[in-house]
């Protein structure tokens, strides 16, 4: 009886992490217990939250916008303080457009937030970059405000992989 | 595929009449290019089963049925509007009662099981003239390859009646697809042409994209996730094995591969630090040439069927155009003149067409033009039309169509290069990136 509630918790607590965190996160795992708390702001959850770990792009572009830079700002400065992060960049396009083509706007975006980051002195090594196109929306209707959402760079942190 | 197959190809001794000139004016003919918008009616009487043989003569004449119809070349008369029934596969023909119902083409056939292999035999009938058109043929083939034996009698009508080669003993390779729109699962899977005999050769355990064909049609090229990030593998399908193609850049990414018809090269996209140009890879040295250098996406490479030109797209104009280039790199030429963007750009087995994605006003199109981009059709109109790929002959284009909200969802479409006949293909689940084989061996 015990057990079975152990396991009944157990499934709970995976199914509110499956809620609260919906969004597909590429092939990499963050460590749960090295996210700390939200108000950590050496977390890997201040980092998500606060800081911010996704950029938005305009229609087919890969330029920064001013808020997109903003949030760039955010992110290598905490990168240059918890120097034993790396990151990935996922690059992604909305719906409205080719499969091939939306692949490598994807890596135009991507490589346009690992630019800008190296260019606020974060070393090269320690980003990575990757494109999923338009196979990973997050918002999944048909419209602008989910292709807004979807045309997007985020910045997944992983720790101690130091290359 | 594993699946044990022979057909032998004779023709029937005591049937030695000969073919009908391929010359001759006469009724039953149909001119594909024309667009048809009468289909030509036919007779297909059920195919004489031999003994144990009731259930394949029933399977192959549906199979054969289904295969012309689905062309919107043909239609057929319905079994309950004959006249005379077929008794005996040589009994003689008797013209006027099929004139009477209007049949221009009649088929009559006969299975039977022979040293436990499948004989199939059919003839073709020029209604009004009165003839045969053409030989009658024998196909021998193990039990289990009755599918296919149906549609080597349909290609064999197909290829009598219009003057062009089939397309029905012919497979498609493509994405199949499950769970919700924001967590998609995909598997690399094959079947034939027609919806039947799906086989998965993938799990879902990594996500991948877009299969394309050897020109022998035995190995596929797909875009695979599997190392963490998109690089190109091959899938041999006698062995459902596949490999990673060659030595991978890290921190690059390699998609939208396609095999040089005489198989030695690999048209691609490698992206490195944000750039996508086109590469040409040899197959038996895994050695790569840049073929596109500019800061722009070149992408979805194709060859023409002689080698000799690449077609692609690229946004160098600033918004995605259709371009041809020779197959060793060097000036491109622009061919997509009409408006809004073009890309997925694959040219036609038979040299003559390039089929494309277009996307203007949102709203998504499949099109062909000629070479040169003139005489360009828009064939399709959608949310989202996309991929086009050639069936054998290049008569007939399959395309991903998706469907637009939260539960949008892939399917395989097929429409003739007239823009007429446009269809679902059948297909387990969700489905999308067709890749439609050469005709079988």
């Amino acid at each position: 009886m015990k057990l079975l509630l152990k396991l009944t918790l157990l499934v709970a607590v995976l199914g509110l992490g499956a809620c609260a965190n919906n969004r597909y996160l590429g092939d990499t795992t963050i460590n749960p217990n090295a996210a700390g708390a939200a108000g950590d702001p050496n977390s890997v959850a201040y980092f998500n939250q606060t800081v911010g770990d996704r950029v938005l792009f305009l229609v087919d572009q890969s330029s920064l916008t001013p808020t997109a830079e903003a949030t760039l700002d955010d992110q290598a400065d905490w990168l240059l303080r918890n120097m034993e992060y790396t990151a990935l960049i996922e690059g992604h396009a909305d719906e409205q457009g080719t499969r091939e083509y939306n692949l490598a706007l994807g890596a135009r975006r991507a490589a346009s937030v690992q630019a800008y980051l190296i260019s606020r002195g974060v070393s090269a090594s320690r980003l990575n970059t990757i494109s999923y196109g338009k196979e990973r929306p997050i918002e999944i209707c048909s419209n602008e405000s989910c292709y807004a959402q979807n045309r997007r760079a985020v910045t997944v942190l992983s720790a101690g992989l130091g290359s | 595929m594993t699946r044990f197959l022979t057909i032998a190809f004779l023709a029937l001794a005591s049937l030695a009449a000969p073919a009908v000139a391929q010359d001759t004016p006469g009724p039953l003919r149909i001119e594909i290019t024309e667009g048809v918008i009468e289909p030509l009616p036919f007779a297909l009487p059920q195919f004489i089963a031999g003994p144990g043989a009731e259930d394949q003569a029933a399977d192959i004449t549906r199979v054969i049925a289904a295969d012309l119809s689905g062309t919107g070349l043909f239609r057929e008369i319905p079994r309950d509007a004959h006249i005379s029934p077929i008794t005996s596969f040589d009994s003689p023909v008797q013209y006027a009662d099929w004139q009477a119902i209007n049949a221009q083409a009649l088929i009559t056939g006969s299975v039977t099981i022979e040293g436990g292999q499948l004989v199939v035999r059919f003839r073709l009938f020029d209604v009004f003239s009165n003839e045969p058109l053409g030989a009658g043929l024998q196909f021998v083939g193990s039990p289990d390859s009755w599918r296919r034996m149906a549609h080597n009698v349909a290609d064999n009508v197909y290829e009598r009646i219009t003057g062009e080669s089939g397309y029905f003993d012919s497979r498609v390779a493509f994405v199949h697809e499950e769970g919700p729109k924001n967590a998609r699962l995909k598997r690399i899977a094959i079947m034939d042409y027609d919806g039947a005999n799906v086989q998965y050769l993938t799990d879902s355990r990594s996500l991948v994209l877009a299969p394309r064909f050897a020109p022998d049609g035995q190995t596929l090229l797909f875009t695979s996730y599997e190392s963490g990030s998109p690089r190109l593998y091959t899938l041999d399908l006698a062995t459902v094995s596949r490999r990673p193609l060659s030595d991978h850049l890290n921190g690059t990414m390699s998609f939208a591969p396609r095999f040089s018809p005489d198989g030695d090269r690999i048209v691609f996209s490698l992206e490195q630090g944000g750039n996508t140009d086109i590469y040409l890879m040899d197959v038996a040295t895994g050695m790569q040439t840049q073929l596109t250098e500019a800061p722009s996406i070149e992408t979805a490479p194709s060859f023409s069927p002689d080698g000799t030109q690449i077609v692609f797209e690229s946004d160098r104009s600033g918004s995605q155009q259709i371009y041809i280039m020779p197959a060793t790199g060097g000036e491109a030429r622009r061919i997509s003149q009409g408006e809004g963007r073009y890309g997925t750009p694959v040219w036609s087995p038979r040299g003559d067409l390039i089929a494309f994605t277009n996307q203007q006003s949102g709203r998504f199109h499949i099109g062909v033009m000629r070479t040169d981009g003139s005489e360009e059709r828009l064939l399709t109109s959608s949310f989202l039309d996309e991929g086009p790929t050639w069936a054998p002959n290049g008569r007939v284009i399959m395309f991903t169509r998706e469907t637009a909200g939260t539960d949008g969802a892939p399917a395989i479409y097929s429409v003739d290069i007239s823009g007429r006949n446009l269809q679902r293909v059948a297909t387990p689940g969700m489905a999308s990136d067709p890749a439609w084989s050469p005709l079988n061996n």
